[in-house]
């Protein structure tokens, strides 16, 4: 893995909290995609800094699903780069290595593997390609089921424990792999409302410990108390970025207002 | 917010009651007992109690003479089929098939070296077996080595004959492999049953003060060179009486057939259908075009085709026996049809599995054999088995192609010059066989499936 020191050279207009102790994350520059003659992503530029938290908000269908998937490379782009600690994405051994090493990812429908335990699903990454011995991996694998709350459902398996424990199954999965960002892809949107407390607090504890976050959610309450910034988008552009009190208070566009609107 | 104030004025007005679950009762009693079951069932009303009755006279009708046939009335002792009839002529003749029941499960395996068939069997059914204790240790080898060595020290058993001389020196050294990795597997059984350590466990402290990284596989695999080549010793000076394949025959034989094909059909399978699956053109269509070739062709065109054309692409100083033409034809057909169901199965696993085993950093094959496959394999329980159970019935069409396996048993007793003509008596019986297996699969198939669900 190689993890560089991004120098910035180029002056981070983007970013809300400019600071030159914090160091980038990720960097997205102008990004494009279509499917088909579809332009889902039109030069979406981007900078996460190490330790923030980012919340994607936007109606649906205004590709904020897809930029997120484009940073680990689930989804192809035409044009643009991704860059991550410096790291520019392509499709090679060694961009695949830096995301597997730094990036992990949850999922809306959790995509927990079926026929093994909850506690295998935690371990098999640790085993099969950290290859940690099977006692060791079991050990971080709990402590982890510990931290967000589900340690004596180790041996149930997923379809035997409802959608928030699985879903913080998947999110201990991910942590399992000590990923540097954390990706949140739509992770409550599934679930039912009583369930969607416990994994945002999961969420939120996960907040606090210092990591570096990009999330997908309609959970406006969410954004409000733990990102740092928030980033709205419609129709395959970033419409606003900025601190959660000025784009979910102050919007400066009508698009973002008319939004606000309908979830808040 | 005006909903929130509705609440509050809700809740000033008047004090929260507390919510208390009722008590659950137990399910009132459905059940009716056997009287009232036919009478709800069979009896309701007119119509049906015609019916039933109708029924009843129809297996009246139809069992009676069977019943007769094959148990009142058959003839059980004699010499001969002239005999059978004398005594009685509506009567079915078992003698005859009693006489000849011995070929019927050797074939013409000469009958002092039928315990090699025996202990064959046995030693593939313990290995087997051994998969579903809990306390076997490396279960995943023990499977791996039953398809991969178990095959060599069977057919040494079976076939028998001087190591280097009757059978290559290679399938000796492969069989003493073998042998070594079961004596091995079941003395570490014994040994956990007994609350001892295992052999390799014993051993592993030599190599944990080598510190390899690896200390308990090496360990394992130095205690099972060892056991091998203790085996190979015994082996070698052994000989065991040849038995050459033109001698294998009846129900022995289409096990061979049915249990080789069956084992083989998964792997070749797996192999087609992710080659079908494939991104890479040639692997694309290379797999494609096996498939359809065989999907497409009669299995007994395809035996035809290993037996008689297959020679004809061989150097001609190679000579194939014929069991190992139809093995392999069978097993390439039984894959085939395997692919289909296994590409079925992975096509019904979730993108969102592949994505997720993604960005875990597992890589094509860690993602297949981890993730992918298990769930496939899985869900196609029930279209699988009824491929094997297709399979196992199909390969009594090698009687065709002249190997005695035991359908072509049971046709040779009708001429016999004892047993002349006596054909019907032969096939019941083989029909009876066949049910048996076919159902044991099948029940066997339902047990897997509800162990083995995928989401539980």
């Amino acid at each position: 893995m190689s993890v560089m020191q991004s120098s910035s050279i180029v002056p981070n207009t983007l970013s809300g909290q400019q600071n030159s102790q914090y160091k980038e994350a990720i960097r997205i520059q102008k990004l494009n995609k279509w499917y088909g003659d579809h332009h889902v992503l039109k030069d979406v530029s981007l900078t996460i800094n190490e330790g923030e938290i980012m919340v994607v908000c936007g109606p649906s269908g205004s590709g904020k699903s897809t930029l997120i998937r484009s940073l680990n490379q689930l989804e192809e782009y035409q044009e643009g780069s991704v860059e991550v600690f410096g790291h520019r994405l392509v499709r090679d051994k060694q961009s695949a290595q830096v995301i597997h090493n730094t990036m992990g990812m949850v999922f809306q429908n959790f995509n927990l593997f079926p026929h093994l335990t909850v506690l295998e699903n935690c371990t098999l990454g640790l085993m099969w390609i950290r290859k940690v011995p099977e006692a060791q991996a079991n050990k971080i694998a709990m402590n982890l089921l510990d931290r967000v709350g589900i340690a004596n459902l180790s041996h149930r398996y997923p379809g035997q424990i409802s959608g928030g424990q699985q879903q913080r199954v998947a999110i201990s999965r991910s942590l399992a792999m000590e990923p540097k960002i954390m990706l949140f892809d739509e992770p409550t949107s599934a679930l039912d409302p009583e369930m969607v407390k416990e994994v945002l607090d999961v969420m939120m504890d996960l907040a606090k410990s210092g990591m570096t976050m990009m999330c997908v959610t309609h959970e406006m309450q969410f954004a409000r108390q733990v990102a740092d910034r928030v980033v709205f988008m419609a129709d395959g552009e970033i419409v606003e970025v900025g601190l959660p009190e000025q784009v979910l208070m102050k919007p400066q566009w009508d698009r973002t207002r008319e939004f606000l609107q309908h979830v808040l | 917010m005006k909903e929130n104030d509705l609440v509050n004025a809700n809740r000033e007005s008047s004090p929260l009651r507390q919510f208390k679950a009722t008590s659950s009762r137990p399910p009132i009693n459905t059940s009716r007992g056997l009287v009232g079951w036919v009478r709800a069932k069979l009896f309701n009303n007119v119509w049906n109690t015609v019916l039933t009755l109708c029924v009843f006279v129809l297996l009246y009708f139809v069992l009676k003479p069977a019943l007769n046939w094959a148990i009142f009335d058959a003839v059980w002792r004699a010499a001969n089929r002239r005999q059978c009839l004398a005594i009685s002529p509506d009567g079915a003749c078992w003698a005859g098939v009693i006489d000849w029941f011995n070929n019927l499960i050797y074939g013409r395996y000469p009958e002092p070296q039928q315990w090699r068939v025996n202990i064959g069997f046995l030693l593939g059914v313990a290995w087997l077996a051994s998969l579903t204790f809990k306390k076997t240790p490396y279960k995943v080898w023990v499977g791996i080595c039953a398809i991969v060595l178990y095959p060599f020290l069977a057919s040494y058993l079976f076939l028998g004959g001087s190591i280097g001389h009757d059978i290559s020196v290679f399938h000796g050294v492969m069989s003493a492999a073998a042998l070594g990795f079961f004596v091995l597997l079941y003395m570490n059984l014994v040994m956990r049953l007994f609350g001892k350590k295992c052999l390799h466990e014993y051993v592993v402290s030599r190599f944990t003060t080598l510190s390899l990284r690896n200390a308990k596989p090496m360990a394992f695999v130095t205690s099972w060179l060892i056991m091998s080549v203790v085996m190979a010793i015994v082996l070698f000076r052994v000989s065991l009486v040849l038995v050459p394949i033109d001698h294998w025959g009846g129900l022995f034989l289409t096990f061979i057939i049915a249990g080789f094909s069956i084992t083989m059909a998964i792997p070749v399978g797996v192999v087609l259908a992710l080659g079908r699956r494939s991104k890479l053109p040639v692997i694309h269509w290379l797999s494609l075009g096996v498939i359809e070739l065989l999907r497409s062709v009669p299995l007994i065109t395809v035996l035809f085709m290993a037996v008689t054309l297959l020679p004809i692409f061989l150097p001609a100083d190679v000579q194939i026996n014929k069991l190992s033409q139809v093995l392999v034809a069978v097993c390439l057909f039984a894959g085939a049809y395997m692919a289909e169901n296994i590409r079925g199965g992975l096509q019904a696993i979730p993108v969102g599995q592949y994505e997720a085993a993604q960005t875990l950093g597992l890589g094509y094959w860690k993602t297949m054999v981890l993730v992918i496959l298990p769930q496939a394999l899985r869900m196609m329980i029930p279209n699988i088995m009824t491929s094997f159970i297709s399979l196992l019935k199909d390969t009594t069409l090698v009687s065709i192609i002249g190997l005695f396996d035991i359908m072509l048993m049971a046709r040779n007793i009708a001429n016999d010059k004892h047993w002349l003509g006596l054909d019907t008596e032969p096939l019941v019986l083989i029909s009876i066989i066949f049910f048996v297996l076919c159902y044991g699969m099948s029940q066997y198939s339902l047990n897997l499936e509800k162990r083995l669900k995928v989401d539980r």
